[in-house]
């Protein structure tokens, strides 16, 4: 209806000279560049940090060193890649970081999935402030403190040490994403269970959790970027063979040598998995960045 | 009546569920509702227990911890000493940590501000369809989740006076080359620059759930009395929008008062002590120092200093809320 008193309406004034329309075909044309040229002003800082580490990462040294830059390497190679690998132990780091963020990762799931259906269903909205206070704490006040313990323990320079100072992280985002998730599910089917007589732990073990799995998905792959891309913690507390990615990138590519074409190629080791993971999740990031911060 | 919510969120009756549990708790189950309910909540709770049990050991124990040292002259190594409130009025005294705390207060405003306006101004514009906008989306977006530090050794080669392509960027548009983070005047802006590069997306994302969530009557009637686009926006688009731009403040405000990683990778806190804030002197006094008590006692005025930023940003949206 609206569509034909509309296409009335400019039909109407038959006098309408040629050249109005097309000025204001024209003025639609500018507007659509306008608009094109702010998506491109918006994107393009994004997309071109990117492409500089890759550039730079498959330069030779002398194509590094010059001035002016080149964009577009001449010879593209991969020397770079192998021997970050090769005279870094970058093999050992990335390692080091698999072992600490998947242990770290899979001890939130255990105790945080749940935590999060009890913290659901009893309603305990209370705990998700200590989450928002958690997350307001700066990373190096947990630190300090648990340094002191583990030099005391002994276990300074160690691996478990890590996987420990990790939980800071992964178990809270875990714990409010699964308890947000529960929350959601319908309860039907679990008072269904429970008039069968099955006890909570059934219940949530055979009804809750099967129905939870993309929750759980998100919330394993956001607490294993979250502490993959943690740097402090590695930092300060581990040794040299215990070191995870962002530490030794740091420690040992900044102060043992100072070439750029390896130092671009660990930073892309390092930053790509985590790059790749957010494919899968990039409706649910949000929630996991502003965790603590969206109810309340 | 509690035990009741526990079992239903909104407390409402429920028709065919509710009889059915009704009728099963009359006549099958044999506890009474109560008592069925308490055990219930009862082994709910030993569900929680184990996370309560690690968030006391990781999370709530270094609070406790970090405030009994703070009473504590402590290094590392030797014997402590108590020494009362010594570490906090030293803290007043102490020019570099008051220092520390400008510097940090600049760097939050810079990093708070910018994104909040360019996060806003791209989420207006990923608010609208257009060809590719998925996949633009998410190429903007892949900073957010990028390493720190991995950002941060592309970025200081990028700052580098003599070779770096931000200088050769400028020259291009004939502008006279920059010594970014080597300048003491110029460093905190150019950490801001990355700051703002890094975590604009986060924010965009937060202003774009806003708009989704926009009703389309107002716009229709306004466009109907002849509004421009400017007037729709400042009048109806920006009130709407208003409690998800104070929430993105408040991530934001709480984050980039923490801000570590690439303070610490690109500048060390330099030129001199031009970028130290409180979180790189902290790390300092505890990491390079190990000076346990002075840096617990930083710990706690730096907690204080981000509960009161977040609480002030958090009145400010209920506020928001209520005049909206």
């Amino acid at each position: 209806m609206a569509t034909v008193a509309s296409g009335a309406v400019t039909r109407i004034p038959p006098a309408t000279p040629r050249r109005a329309t097309r000025r204001a075909r024209l003025r639609r044309w500018l507007r659509k560049i306008a608009f094109g040229f702010a998506v491109a002003v918006i994107v393009s800082p994004a997309i071109l940090v990117f492409l500089w580490m890759l550039s730079l990462s498959i330069k030779n040294e002398l194509d590094n060193s010059t001035y002016p830059p080149i964009f577009i390497p001449s010879a593209p190679t991969l020397a770079n890649y192998v021997q970050v690998f090769a005279d870094n132990s970058m093999g050992l780091y990335f390692l080091n970081s698999l072992i600490v963020s998947g242990c770290a990762t899979l001890i939130a799931l255990a105790v945080g999935i749940p935590a999060g259906y009890g913290i659901a269903r009893l309603q305990a909205h209370r705990t998700t402030v200590l989450i928002l206070i958690a997350r307001m704490t700066p990373a190096l006040s947990f630190l300090i403190p648990l340094f002191t313990v583990f030099q005391f323990l002994g276990l300074n320079n160690t691996l478990t040490a890590l996987v420990i100072t990790h939980l800071v992280i992964t178990v809270p985002i875990v714990v409010y994403i699964l308890a947000g998730y529960f929350e959601t599910l319908p309860r039907e089917l679990e008072e269904a269970a429970l008039i069968d007589g099955g006890s909570v732990w059934t219940t949530f073990r055979y009804v809750a959790l099967p129905l939870a799995r993309p929750g759980i998905i998100v919330g394993t792959i956001l607490a294993f970027i979250f502490s993959w891309n943690n740097f402090v913690f590695g930092a300060v507390l581990a040794g040299r063979a215990t070191r995870t990615l962002p530490a030794a990138v740091y420690n040992v590519l900044t102060f043992e040598q100072l070439a750029w074409g390896p130092l671009a190629a660990a930073a892309i080791v390092v930053t790509l998995p985590v790059l790749l993971l957010t494919i899968f999740i990039q409706k649910e990031i949000v929630a996991g960045l502003t965790a603590g911060g969206i109810k309340s | 009546m509690r035990e009741r919510d526990a079992f239903h969120a909104d407390g409402r009756l429920r028709g065919p569920a509710n009889t059915v549990t009704a009728y099963a708790m009359s006549s099958i189950a044999a506890p009474t509702p109560a008592r069925f309910f308490a055990r219930r909540r009862r082994s709910l709770r030993i569900l929680t227990l184990p996370a309560l049990v690690v968030v006391a050991a990781v999370i709530v124990f270094p609070w406790l911890f970090t405030v009994y040292m703070s009473a504590f002259d402590w290094k590392i190594g030797s014997v402590a000493h108590f020494v009362g409130l010594d570490n906090y009025t030293g803290l007043l005294t102490n020019q570099r940590f008051l220092e520390a705390i400008v510097h940090t207060f600049y760097f939050t405003a810079l990093a708070v501000i910018v994104p909040l306006l360019a996060g806003t101004a791209a989420a207006l514009v990923f608010h609208r369809e257009f060809r590719g906008r998925g996949v633009l989306r998410a190429i903007f977006t892949m900073p957010m989740m990028a390493t720190p530090v991995a950002v941060a050794l592309v970025w200081t080669m990028m700052f580098h006076p003599q070779q770096g392509v931000l200088n050769y960027l400028l020259s291009l548009v004939h502008l006279p080359p920059s010594l970014w983070v080597y300048s003491p005047t110029l460093v905190i802006p150019s950490l801001v620059m990355v700051e703002v590069w890094h975590w604009t997306p986060l924010v965009m994302l937060i202003v774009l759930g806003g708009l989704a969530s926009l009703p389309t009557e107002p716009y229709e009637s306004a466009r109907l009395d002849g509004a421009t686009e400017w007037q729709l926006f400042r009048h109806i688009t920006l009130p709407l929008i208003a409690p998800f731009l104070v929430l993105a403040a408040v991530i934001r405000t709480i984050d980039a008062v923490k801000a570590f990683d690439t303070i610490y990778v690109i500048s060390q806190g330099g030129p001199g002590t031009a970028s130290e804030t409180i979180n790189l002197y902290l790390y300092l006094q505890a990491f390079a120092f190990y000076n346990v008590g002075n840096a617990s006692a930083v710990v706690v005025v730096f907690f204080a200093i981000i509960l009161s930023l977040a609480l002030l940003l958090l009145h400010v949206r209920q506020r928001a809320k209520w005049t909206a």
